[in-house]
């Protein structure tokens, strides 16, 4: 069974990387402040410890005054995983860091989250649209989108 | 005057029959009108072949693939090659924007041509041809390249870019294979002493594929290359290329382009067994006794039998790259039919007149020396020393509590 | 050797083409036969499930899930069944569990036939291949035809359990086909998985490294191929999949000949799987009742499944009403194609469609 890592346990480790950036969201979640999201997700990959080496999902939900960003890591070495989660406030023209240069694996996956949910990934080499095709009139999956 | 036709017996019958007919003076059109004829007949009996062939070879692979094949048209689906014609020519022809209108027109036409005109020396039974060139084998080599020529302007003149790269590919391809396709015809004329496909029939006491193993492997192999069967259809090859250079003929002219494709198969497997397996002569009885079958339906079961074996190659094999065709054109087959060439020189200046038996004896040593250069090239090639599937292992994991 | 430059040519592979697998797009710039540049474009099939999944009830979701990876249905309908429960804290009674294991087993196999004999057909194989596959895949579709109605699309899952008691013909089926399909595929592996030509096209092409693999996040028989032992059944055993006993296939070498394989030896461990369900099948309900107007509590989950394609999972956030405030889903086939571009340049054009086809993607599930 992968092992969802205690929380607490993770945010008290990260306090030397991100003191403030870093609080519980829930059980196996951990809530990160977007501007320290690079440097903890780095620390999560290299610190042996935990060794996040494996990035399974980039998610963006809508939750209609902020937009959160859901990452889910797993790591393969020590077979557990972890959840992390950013808040993105407002809704024209907000922006995450983007973790293509942590793990690649974000490439395509932040395109998806920008294309359908209209989150920019500062940083992406290749911030294009994936799903819809360029001159999409807004993002689909952002709850205010009526479609055409 | 000798002509290539005078030992044509329907052509020296017609030719009779409309000298009666025409003043003496008209000679040249009792000539002409039989040549008409003889001529009619071959062309229109290579395309039911080839008809027939498309068919055959559709039902064929349906076996080889648990399903049937077409079975709608006519009994047993036998009608399907005409259904086909017909829908292709009812058809619109469209022509691409960007295509060149003069090569698009030729490509189809140049590769029918060039197949028909092979169908000229190859005969198709005693007396039954319509020219005994004594250049025969040139002939039938050296034609088949006017193919490749309208494959280029085909692929070239579509406008295509898939088929700029199957046109390419053709021609990269269709030289490499024309080497070794040719030298290795040179064991047969050393034997048969003669150019004339006629002769190379009737030189074969024993069938030369007896005699030249290593020959008939290498020519076998260079001709499916030549005609671009699997596994070395990379012209056309449809994972790829979508169709390589006849992706964008439509209608008869599609039609045309596979009529030549089919058609080369029927020539090529009647050149074999023409070559190698004795053409129509009975291959358990000697010519000297009473023949039990007509030597034409000899020749077209042979015939017959190359269809079978290329169908059974193309619904087994899987493609081969481009690179690795051209390396196996120029490492192995070349060498090969440059070794089959040499030994074969060997044997014929030490039996100038061999005996039946001498023959059974040159025989021997062509399978000794085609089997020890077949392993020995084998080996040479092979990349794979360990057992290749060792590379995947099954591993167990424990399933953890949950 | 010189390096002669020539004039680099573009061309569309896609989305109209025969080896693509669906409407997928390579833009693919060619220096002669050799790849200098790839750009994979698709989204030619983008249906909007997860908008849709928005607006629809947790169980009206299921038939959505199946038009995802329409190779593997049972197998999705299993992945977002389980994130479901883990949402609402379900339970599933046994009979349900196994006979999920059970389906989703035979799902994979058809899936993996269908994998291997498209990849084989990309190599040139004139279907023959293909067809012996094919005729395996029929046969499982029939066994799903007698579960549910349905031969693709099956939506035989349910939150709770499975849609239905098995008919009582279904289970001498089984056993004939579980007595009947490791000949067919030992007589598949017989005609090609061996052959020079294979060996020529596939050893050694392609190769995606185990690091690459991992930082990329591929999964499923991709990642094994490349040498990490990681199967999500094992890895996080769900349903009853920690009582099975199976083994996983592992290769070395991470190039398409050990992605192919990889697959074939996966069908031989599924069928083993699938054995021990028909074999201890437990009796009782095959579902846990949920109320018509199925409320799950506020909050998220994300469950994984082993996919054919590899991790299929599904986050889930629910506002407390009928139907989930965010679906997501993480398909395999549309990660996996992160490492595309870098596995195809410097191969040749015939190259490319093994590749693509070893990476074994479907673009129902890339596009959603």
């Amino acid at each position: 069974m992968t092992r969802a890592l205690q929380s607490a346990e993770v945010v008290e480790r990260l306090q030397g990387v991100a003191a403030e950036a870093v609080s519980v969201a829930a059980e196996g979640e951990v809530r990160v402040a977007p501007e320290s999201l690079v440097t903890v997700c780095r620390f999560l990959k290299e610190e042996p410890e935990f060794a996040m080496d494996y990035l399974s999902s980039i998610t963006g939900v809508d939750y209609l005054d902020s937009f959160e960003v859901v990452y889910h890591l797993t790591s393969l070495t020590h077979n557990h995983s972890l959840v992390l989660k950013t808040t993105l406030h407002g809704r024209d023209d907000i922006s995450a860091p983007s973790l293509t240069e942590v793990w690649e694996a974000a490439d395509l996956q932040e395109r998806e989250v920008w294309d359908l949910m209209g989150v920019r990934f500062t940083g992406h080499p290749n911030l294009k649209r994936v799903l819809t095709w360029e001159g999409f009139p807004g993002h689909p999956l952002r709850k205010d989108h009526l479609g055409g | 005057m000798e002509s290539p036709f005078d030992r044509n017996g329907l052509f020296s019958g017609l030719y009779g029959f409309f000298a009666d007919l025409t003043p003496e003076s008209f000679a040249w059109l009792a000539y002409l009108l039989a040549g008409v004829v003889v001529v009619f007949i071959v062309i229109n009996g290579v395309m039911l072949l080839t008809a027939f062939e498309t068919y055959m070879e559709r039902r064929v692979l349906g076996r080889f693939q648990t399903r049937l094949g077409p079975n709608r048209v006519g009994p047993f689906g036998l009608l399907q090659p005409f259904a086909d014609v017909f829908k292709l020519l009812i058809k619109e022809d469209l022509r691409p924007a960007m295509a060149d209108r003069l090569t698009f027109f030729l490509a189809p036409v140049l590769m029918v041509a060039a197949i028909l005109l092979v169908a000229a020396v190859v005969p198709f039974g005693p007396n039954t041809f319509l020219a005994d060139l004594n250049i025969g084998v040139l002939f039938i080599v050296g034609i088949p390249t006017i193919a490749t020529v309208a494959m280029f302007l085909g692929g070239w003149g579509s406008g295509n870019r898939f088929a700029l790269l199957g046109a390419a590919r053709a021609v990269a391809m269709l030289i490499s294979y024309e080497v070794p396709m040719i030298v290795s015809l040179a064991g047969v004329l050393l034997l048969a002493g003669s150019m004339s496909l006629v002769d190379v029939v009737e030189a074969q006491r024993l069938p030369f594929i007896v005699l030249q193993p290593l020959g008939f492997f290498v020519f076998l192999v260079a001709a499916s290359a030549e005609m671009n069967r699997s596994p070395f259809d990379l012209m056309e090859a449809e994972s790829e290329l979508t169709a390589g250079f006849h992706t964008e003929f439509s209608g008869i002219r599609f039609g045309l382009l596979q009529l030549a494709e089919f058609g080369e198969l029927v020539i090529i497997s009647a050149v074999l067994a023409v070559i190698f397996v004795s053409g129509w002569q009975n291959p358990f009885v000697s010519p000297d006794y009473a023949q039990w079958l007509p030597g034409q339906l000899w020749f077209l079961l042979k015939l017959v039998f190359f269809l079978l074996l290329f169908t059974w190659i193309r619904a087994t094999l899987p493609r081969m790259r481009v690179d690795q065709v051209m390396a196996f054109a120029w490492k192995a087959l070349f060498p090969l039919a440059i070794i089959n060439t040499l030994v074969t020189a060997v044997l014929v200046v030490a039996w100038p007149e061999p005996e039946y038996g001498q023959l059974w004896i040159m025989a021997a040593i062509n399978w000794a020396v085609a089997i020890a250069c077949l392993v020995l090239f084998s080996r040479f090639l092979e990349r794979h020393r360990e057992r290749p599937t060792a590379s995947v292992q099954l591993v167990e994991i424990p399933a953890e509590a949950s | 050797m010189v390096n002669l430059p020539s004039e680099q040519i573009t061309i569309n592979l896609g989305p109209q083409h025969p080896s693509t697998h669906g409407v997928f797009r390579l833009r693919v710039t060619l220096d002669g036969e050799v790849i200098t540049d790839v750009e994979p474009i698709f989204g030619y099939l983008h249906r909007g499930t997860e908008k849709l999944a928005e607006e629809r009830t947790y169980t009206q979701i299921v038939t959505l899930t199946d038009r995802l990876d329409y190779t593997s249905s049972m197998i999705n309908n299993q992945a977002y069944v389980l994130a479901v429960e883990k949402l609402a804290g379900v339970t599933v009674p046994p009979r349900g569990q196994y006979l999920r294991v059970l389906t989703a087993e035979l799902q994979r196999i058809a899936s993996h036939l269908m994998g291997v004999g498209f990849f084989l057909q990309d190599l040139g194989a004139s279907g023959t291949p293909l067809m012996y596959c094919f005729r395996e895949r029929e046969r499982i579709l029939d066994l799903f035809e007698m579960l549910c109605g349905a031969r693709v699309t099956v939506s035989y899952m349910r939150p709770g359990g499975v849609f239905q008691e098995p008919p009582p013909e279904f289970w001498p089926a089984v056993r004939h086909l579980l007595d009947t399909t490791p000949d067919a595929i030992a007589e598949l592996e017989r005609l090609i998985s061996e052959n020079e030509i294979v060996l020529a096209r596939t050893k050694g092409v392609g190769v995606l490294t185990k690091e690459k693999a991992i930082d990329s996040a591929v999964s499923g028989p991709n990642l094994r191929a490349s040498g990490v032992a990681w199967d999500l059944r094992k890895a996080d055993p769900y349903d009853v999949y920690a009582d099975m006993d199976f083994a996983v296939p592992v290769g070395s070498n991470g190039d398409s000949y050990d992605r192919f394989l990889v697959r074939v030896m996966e069908v031989h461990q599924s069928i083993r799987i699938a054995e021990q369900c028909y074999r201890d099948m437990p009796g009782g309900p095959v579902r846990s009742e949920l109320p018509f107007f199925f409320r799950p509590p506020p909050g998220d989950a994300y469950a994984h499944v082993e996919a054919s394609k590899g991790e299929l999972g599904f986050y889930l956030v629910s506002d407390g009403g009928i139907a989930p405030y965010r679906c997501k889903i993480r398909s395999p086939s549309f990660i996996n194609l992160t490492v595309l571009a870098e596995m195809l340049i410097g191969w040749k054009v015939a190259d490319l469609m093994v590749i693509f086809g070893s990476l074994d993607v479907n673009m129902g599930e890339v596009d959603r």
